[in-house]
């Protein structure tokens, strides 16, 4: 696979990473001032040794202040989504943000897709995008891919049941050359997986590329082991990459690799696991709380981020691509994500 | 090939009326260019051109000039 993006090994990613984001943050403070009254608050060292000792915020400061690094009127773009207290991140994006988020985000995905658009089936329905204005979580992230592909087909009724029959038709037309598939993991499973497998459908051309967590799963005992094994024993599904990413930056995304099981970061994106006491950086194996790193947030500080999500890193420069690999294993519970709000007293 | 072409497509896809002035048109310049408008933009310039554009095209797709410049590519050339 010809990648652009998954090409550095650890400790020259690192300090690469680490150079660009003591400019980024110095970036943030001179333009975002309750940024900078936060780090100034925490007496940071502007040039760390470690991108571990760079400081991060907490992800949920988005949903309680906002934080911008550009002039309101140069915003062309203000990104929410609702958490599961319901509060809203508000994320701030201008002209180059919203363009380099884009252009990453494809080269990311390139990386397994192609660089041409492939037919695609979406599992959702058309109008999970709703009020264009105000989207939804789940309609920003189906309508961020639908840029990969072409004649798509929204499998999903307005009532969230499958069309069936739209689906074969859709698999005639275009099931015996590649074709994309998009769906948030719990809907793929739900609404394709169970409707391909009892109608006999073949998928062995699609590629799958999911996201959204295996909460929803979880009753039903399919982790991504299972659903992997599954759907490629009931429909020949094979390509599969599952991925993990936030709103709060947009535009990065931790992509499952062909071999499948672990996450991978690209090269101007990383993730620390912390300890979620000390919140030093946790040995490999050993779960702990996910920091995203990426380089992309320019119009808001969000380069670093300590998200509620627990992970644990499977590997250093040992798997498909170099670098980190690791799993998501959840979020963290609600009580413990709060006394960790309460206990916070900043990144170092 | 006309240039009136493609400007009637963007009229078309971005639901604008017939004398709508569209040269100066920027992505998400107006409320009806948006991300799900953007698709039908480009399936109906795919359509009128006979072309197939990369998704990288698409995303660089970003205003009138640049889908003119992405069509010249594709060897369409429009005459003003």
């Amino acid at each position: 696979m010809l990648t652009e993006v998954f090409t550095l090994r650890q400790s020259e990613k690192e300090e690469r990473l680490r150079a660009e984001l003591v400019e980024l943050v110095a970036h943030h403070r001179r333009n975002c001032p309750p940024y900078d009254r936060i780090l100034a608050a925490l007496d940071t060292d502007p040039e760390p040794a470690t991108l571990a000792e760079l400081p991060w915020l907490p992800v949920r400061l988005f949903k309680t202040r906002k934080l911008a690094s550009v002039p309101d009127d140069e915003v062309i773009r203000v990104l929410t989504s609702s958490g599961t207290t319901g509060d809203v991140s508000r994320i701030h994006l201008d002209r180059a943000a919203a363009a380099t988020q884009s252009r990453m985000l494809a080269r990311t995905l390139g990386t397994v897709l192609g660089p041409r658009r492939l037919p695609m089936v979406v599992v959702d329905r058309a109008g999970v995008v709703g009020d264009r204005r105000s989207y939804s979580a789940r309609g920003a992230g189906a309508l961020g891919m639908v840029n990969f592909g072409r004649d798509h087909l929204w499998l999903l009724d307005a009532d969230d049941r499958p069309d069936v029959a739209a689906l074969k038709d859709f698999l005639a037309r275009h099931g015996d050359a590649p074709f994309l598939i998009f769906g948030f993991t719990f809907m793929v499973w739900r609404y394709l997986y169970e409707v391909a497998r009892d109608h006999g459908l073949d998928l062995s051309q699609g590629t799958l590329v999911h996201s959204g967590g295996w909460k929803k799963l979880a009753d039903q005992a399919v982790d991504n082991a299972e659903f992997r094994r599954r759907l490629g024993a009931d429909t020949g599904l094979t390509r599969i990459h599952n991925f993990y990413g936030m709103v709060e930056q947009i535009g990065t995304v931790f992509l499952e690799g062909p071999e499948g099981g672990s996450l991978y970061c690209p090269d101007f994106a990383d993730v620390i696991i912390r300890d979620p006491v000390t919140w030093e950086e946790a040995p490999v194996g050993t779960p702990g709380l996910i920091e995203v790193i990426s380089t992309l947030p320019t119009s808001y500080p969000g380069n670093l981020l300590l998200t509620e999500d627990l992970g644990v890193v499977h590997g250093v420069d040992d798997g498909h691509w170099p670098g980190k690999r690791f799993s998501v294993l959840g979020r963290l519970p609600r009580a413990e994500a709060r006394g960790c709000s309460d206990t916070y007293t900043g990144g170092r | 090939m006309e240039l009136q072409r493609l400007r009637t497509v963007f009229r078309t896809a971005l639901e604008l009326p017939e004398e709508a002035e569209v040269d100066g048109l920027e992505y998400r310049g107006i409320e009806k260019w948006d991300s799900l408008a953007h698709m039908s933009l480009v399936a109906t310039i795919e359509d009128e051109f006979g072309v197939m554009l990369d998704t990288d095209e698409v995303i660089d797709l970003s205003s009138f000039d640049r889908a003119r410049q992405i069509l010249e590519k594709h060897g369409v050339v429009l005459a003003d």
